[in-house]
């Protein structure tokens, strides 16, 4: 039983991993975007799985009587977080295309080789 | 026992987000991405988030896949080189799992009750709501009114998005465009999309329209309603084409909505000051001060909806305008 | 009765389940995009209508099963269509189907 809760948490720590990976190591920059976007995903994960109480419900007072709830500031607190997390994507994506129009590339090593001259 | 669901659909995201990383092919990556947003979205159902699960299916599998579209037909689809330092960065990346592997086995146990975070400030919310502000939805109210200064600084930074995104594209249309007759003529295509997409949008717009007011009673709220709502105008700009999509909700309409939305919330938020109390706080605007909260939520959810809505659409069409 | 029910309720979830699966083999295992897409459809029809009238009859007479009809009738909407305009795109785009490419290869051999 223990070992089901853990693997909620190593999956987390997977996936985080998996999306840094695509940002420091992938060299085209729309791949890097979306590796931010699975970072930003794992931390969701991270926080909801927080949340979870045995035996709760979502907490919305309904009326069937349930007592037990499970915290809904990590719910409240990732809302925001996802919002705040497609406008920065929007932002990026915004960026990466004048990039393109400028440069005529979105390879990493290609724009630094147009800069350098 | 419905846990093992949940470890099969954690299974299933970490394939995917193996599979992103590894394509070369652009669109498959961000296909993959609605994908592993569906599943993330399933999980956060099961772990009993059933707002977060409907503003991360309606904002990560719907919008994001259209705006990474749109930005992948301005650029190119295919990735075309090689990682760089892959032996370092992969064992940097390896490193740090291992590391976060080892503290997770110092985590509380999953679903304690009597975990630090479940017995911190948690119950009093739980045990408040009923009594100050008296919606089921105990989400809505901690977002709206509880934690009301918090809500109104993400209302900014989606507008400061969207004017930055209006800024960087909406200048105009760059070098090299198709000529017009060109694009009309693609949507000839469409006929059965279209068909279908008529008889849609309507109910797609009510259902954006539900789940905006019905924020109190059960999952739902401004932002998954301000992305319902976008969802189904960006379809009718897909299928009828930009410039009836742009004729229908014209840019100074958006622009309308993008500066109403911050506008509403922080108007709501001022008012609090005029009628006597603090910014803010809603149980000076009615007489009973439970009313007040109520009205108070209902505005400035009213004004997140407004400001999600025209900030989407706006950068959607600052995307789908370019190279025009 | 209420035995009956979940009877058959279960029968049309695992009838259900089992049409996903095939489904999802022979996404897998057909030639090309548009036998692919062939398959893949009987999950989104076969598979969707089973394991909505599954849960249906769990849920009973409630406002959880109108809802369910709302989403049947949608899904049998929109998945018809998505297919199409996949389809339709790929023709566009120039794949050719599995009998026509093979053909031009004896053509050329």
């Amino acid at each position: 039983m223990e070992l089901l809760g853990l693997y909620h948490y190593w999956v987390f720590a997977i996936l985080l991993m998996i999306g840094f990976y695509a940002v420091i190591a992938k060299r085209n920059l729309v791949k890097k975007l979306i590796g931010l976007s699975l970072f930003q995903a794992a931390v969701f994960l991270l926080y909801i799985t927080m949340g979870k109480v045995d035996g709760g419900t979502a907490p919305i007072f309904s009326g069937d009587g349930a007592t037990v709830f499970s915290n809904p500031l990590p719910q409240v607190l990732i809302l925001t977080a996802i919002v705040v997390g497609i406008s920065t994507t929007a932002l990026g994506l915004g960026i990466v295309v004048r990039i393109k129009e400028e440069y005529g590339s979105i390879e990493e090593h290609e724009i630094q080789e147009t800069d350098k001259r | 026992m419905i846990v093992i669901f949940g470890l099969f659909l954690l299974t299933l995201l970490v394939i995917t987000a193996i599979a992103i990383v590894r394509t070369n092919n652009l669109f498959v990556a961000v296909m993959l991405m609605g994908i592993a947003s569906l599943l993330i979205a399933a999980n956060f159902f099961l772990l009993d988030a059933a707002d977060v699960a409907l503003t991360e299916a309606a904002v990560g599998a719907g919008i994001s896949t259209v705006l990474f579209l749109s930005a992948l037909a301005l650029t190119s689809e295919r990735e075309r080189a090689k990682s760089s330092n892959r032996l370092l960065s992969f064992t940097v990346v390896a490193a740090a799992a291992l590391i976060i592997i080892y503290a997770t086995f110092d985590k509380p146990r999953f679903g304690d009750p009597e975990a630090p975070v479940q017995t911190h400030v948690a119950p009093w919310y739980l045990e408040k709501t009923p009594e100050y502000i008296d919606i089921p939805n105990v989400v809505t109210a901690v977002l709206g009114s509880f934690r009301g200064y918090d809500t109104l600084g993400e209302v900014f930074v989606v507008f400061t998005a969207g004017i930055g995104v209006l800024f960087l594209l909406g200048g105009g249309v760059a070098a090299g465009s198709l000529p017009q007759e060109k694009i009309n003529e693609g949507l000839r295509h469409h006929l059965i999309p279209r068909v279908v997409g008529r008889v849609l949008i309507p109910f797609i717009l009510l259902f954006g329209l539900y789940v905006q007011f019905h924020g109190e009673y059960g999952p739902g709220g401004g932002f998954q309603a301000g992305a319902i709502i976008a969802a189904s105008v960006i379809l009718f700009a897909l299928l009828e084409g930009e410039k009836r999509a742009l004729s229908v909700v014209p840019e100074r309409a958006l622009l309308g909505l993008i500066a109403c939305g911050p506008l509403l919330y922080g108007g709501v938020g001022l008012a609090g000051i005029v009628l006597g109390g603090n910014f803010l706080d809603y149980s000076v605007l009615s007489s009973d001060p439970v009313k007040g909260q109520q009205l108070g939520i209902l505005l400035i959810e009213a004004g997140v909806g407004l400001s999600v809505t025209g900030v989407l659409l706006a950068i959607f069409h600052a995307f789908a305008a370019r190279g025009r | 009765m209420t035995a009956l029910i979940d009877t058959l309720s279960w029968v049309l979830l695992t009838l259900g389940g089992l049409s996903v699966l095939i489904g999802g083999i022979g996404a897998l295992r057909m030639p090309d995009l548009y036998t692919r897409m062939h398959a893949a459809s009987v999950t989104d029809s076969m598979g969707a209508i089973l394991v909505l009238v599954g849960i249906m009859l769990q849920a009973g007479w409630s406002l959880a099963t109108i809802k369910l009809i709302a989403i049947l009738l949608f899904l049998l909407l929109t998945s018809p269509t998505s297919s199409y305009a996949l389809a339709s795109a790929a023709l566009l785009a120039g794949t050719r189907p599995y009998a026509e490419a093979q053909q031009d290869e004896e053509e050329t051999t």
